[in-house]
């Protein structure tokens, strides 16, 4: 019976994947042949931590969209270690998607490194979709990068990609190329240029407890520790323009909430109330914070002027109300409240004059909602005979649908781009984040190399 | 030597003592010390030189201060006691630590000058920021019914950790029940 469904599933999402590939192939051909992009991305001099994450494929990988991505020509040898570090990133995002199966170099029958040297027969014989070939030039300190997207099986080139970077934005380069190219095929954005925060707790000693804060590409890399503290740091929550964080400390042995720019490392107190201050939530203009504080003696949700201090007190139920999340209109927020029965999503007008009506009714406990960017969907923590899982509810049909697997996951994070949900797990008795696709069919584990990882939380686009 | 003999015969004690819960033992197994007398606290790290103990390799951070009372360490007191436990997502607190929040209103209100911290936590399951806040409605409840005993709002602090600071580190049911509690902290 399992299998049989199972079987249904994959029709369905070949059927799916079909529809999509006839779509785009209508976006494409409205692409000009050419794109120029110029970037000069500076590189990050800010001391880099080399506890990385390592992207690990887990389950399930459906129909993919079949590609070779031919090493790129080195025209100077001085540039040959950047050149194939830049095709390595992309054939390790593309494939680490879940979306495209990378052609091995091995099983390669030419290595074209321009477009009137590709037979389209050796890859098609490949049974490949798509060809990226490319080449680097270096010149001064820029590296000269062209890429070139073509279809195999229409024998023609998609797209030509020119860009340049320096030595420190070479893997920045790779994940604009990889997001260039996703776009161009899947007609929707990547998330390779993104990034994400998240908390770590190391054991520093038999009594303590490090817990920092860190920013870090989406696949792990360039990570670095914007705060570091004895006691825990929780609820990281970036600003829409992807500046600031906000986020819970309790280094003064109380929890207090602070603002920091990430640019300068400044940071400021906003909220230090006696009791709660927590679960920070930045309106979609970027000029307010819901917060929770129990200063009245039980949790309820407040908006935080940023730039006036001033606070409304938008619940006042006697049960635990937080984990406030605004709508993309920035007209209402969601939130969990325990004043029904157990903790339930409900979601009122962001001026706090209507009444909040209840969103989740299946499951013993919904917690921690958060949109998607469109609003069509919300992510959250679901309780079904005890085991908390990730689940998604689609706000038109009003289904929810369970996409992971665990006792006890946490902190689900829409991708910017919506099709992707970051959140955490416990494997092997540590915390480590896991990527699963909102059709639950795809999933990731991005492995951290010691202490435990936590409550991600994925940049707004830029 | 005496010092083996010491922590041996405490153990034995502890093991034999039948009001000694976990909390007792790690209590007894913290008097390193030549003194008898402790409280547990959190860990300060305000520059206090105090001696700090592991209690189950040391997770969650504790230490023993001294105190100048030997009401805290005699099991036989209910001020020993200073650990209230609750039920999943609950913060009723149960008939059988209501002697126990009696001896310590009876304490306070004879101390007036004596402040304590109410610090709730929960177990891990659920959402944190969920957990920040029943663990504080945990410590809440406390806080309300030392009050009705007559105890001065303020000599109590109420703080909340949630799911931050466990006491136990596994995830079954016995992990989780000893992580759902409120520690009544002497100042």
């Amino acid at each position: 019976m399992r299998l049989f469904l199972k079987g249904i599933l994959e029709v369905l999402g070949l059927i799916l994947r079909l529809n999509k590939v006839f779509r785009d192939i209508n976006v494409m051909s409205l692409f000009k042949k050419t794109v120029y992009l110029v970037v000069f991305l500076l590189s990050v001099t800010s001391h880099v931590v080399h506890a990385e994450l390592i992207i690990d494929i887990t389950e399930g990988i459906q129909s993919q969209q079949k590609i070779a991505i031919v090493p790129f020509a080195v025209h100077s040898a001085s540039a040959k270690k950047e050149t194939e570090e830049i095709s390595r990133i992309i054939s390790a995002d593309l494939s680490g998607s879940g979306d495209f199966s990378v052609l091995a170099k091995e099983s390669m029958l030419s290595s074209p490194t321009k477009v009137e040297q590709v037979k389209y027969r050796h890859w098609a014989v490949a049974g490949q979709d798509y060809l990226v070939i490319g080449s680097i030039l270096k010149e001064g300190k820029a590296y000269k990068i062209k890429v070139s997207l073509l279809d195999v099986v229409k024998k023609q080139m998609v797209t030509e990609f020119r860009l340049s970077a320096t030595t420190g934005s070479i893997r920045k380069a790779a994940h604009y190329l990889s997001d260039a190219i996703y776009k161009s095929i899947m007609g929707i954005d990547g998330v390779f240029s993104s990034r994400i925060a998240y908390i770590t707790t190391e054991n520093t000693s038999k009594k303590q407890k490090q817990y920092s804060l860190f920013i870090a590409d989406y696949d792990g890399h360039n990570a670095v520790a914007i705060t570091k503290s004895k006691e825990p740091l929780m609820s990281p929550a970036w600003s829409p323009n992807g500046q600031h964080i906000a986020y819970v400390s309790f280094e003064n042995k109380v929890s207090e909430i602070f603002v920091q720019t990430l640019a300068t490392g400044d940071r400021r107190s906003v909220a230090k109330h006696k009791g709660i201050n927590g679960s920070p939530a930045w309106s979609p203009d970027g000029k307010k914070l819901a917060i929770t504080l129990s200063k009245s003696g039980n949790s309820d949700i407040y908006v935080l002027n940023l730039a006036n201090a001033s606070l409304k007190k938008l619940t006042k139920s006697w049960a635990i109300d937080t984990e406030a999340s605004w709508s993309p209109d920035g007209g209402s927020i969601l939130f969990t409240s325990s004043r029904g029965q157990g903790a339930q999503l409900y979601i009122m007008s962001a001026q706090g004059r209507t009444a909040a009506e209840r969103l989740t009714f299946e499951g013993d406990y919904n917690a921690r909602g958060s949109f998607s960017k469109d609003g069509k969907r919300i992510v959250m923590i679901q309780a079904v005979k005890g085991n908390y899982r990730v689940a998604v509810l689609d706000r038109e049909s009003g289904q929810t649908t369970i996409l992971s697997h665990g006792r006890g996951d946490e902190s689900p994070s829409f991708s910017p781009n919506g099709q992707v949900v970051i959140y955490a797990r416990r494997k092997a008795g540590k915390e480590i984040l896991s990527l699963v696709s909102i059709d639950g069919l795809k999933k990731q584990d991005i492995k951290h190399t010691s202490g435990s990882v936590r409550e991600p939380v994925w940049a707004p686009k830029k | 030597m005496t010092l083996y003999k010491k922590v041996v015969a405490i153990i034995m004690m502890a093991l034999f003592l039948s009001a000694c819960s976990d909390d007792v033992l790690k209590d007894k197994l913290g008097t390193e010390d030549e003194s008898n007398v402790q409280n547990i606290g959190y860990k300060d790290g305000d520059g206090l030189d105090v001696e700090t103990v592991s209690i189950g390799e040391g997770e969650s951070g504790y230490i023993t201060e001294l105190m100048q009372s030997e009401t805290f360490s005699d099991p036989s007191s209910p001020l020993s006691k200073r650990i209230i436990y609750f039920e999943y997502d609950s913060s009723t607190v149960k008939q059988e630590f209501i002697p126990v929040i009696e001896a310590h209103a009876n304490y306070l209100t004879n101390n007036p000058n004596q402040t304590i911290n109410l610090v709730g936590h929960s177990d891990e399951r659920g959402t944190r920021e969920y957990n920040i806040a029943l663990a504080e409605q945990r410590a809440q409840s406390v806080y309300k019914m030392l009050q009705v005993l007559g105890v001065m709002s303020h000599q109590m602090n109420v703080i909340s950790y949630g799911e931050e600071k466990p006491e136990s580190l596994g995830q079954t049911a016995e992990d989780f029940s000893l992580n759902r509690r409120v520690e009544v902290v002497y100042q």
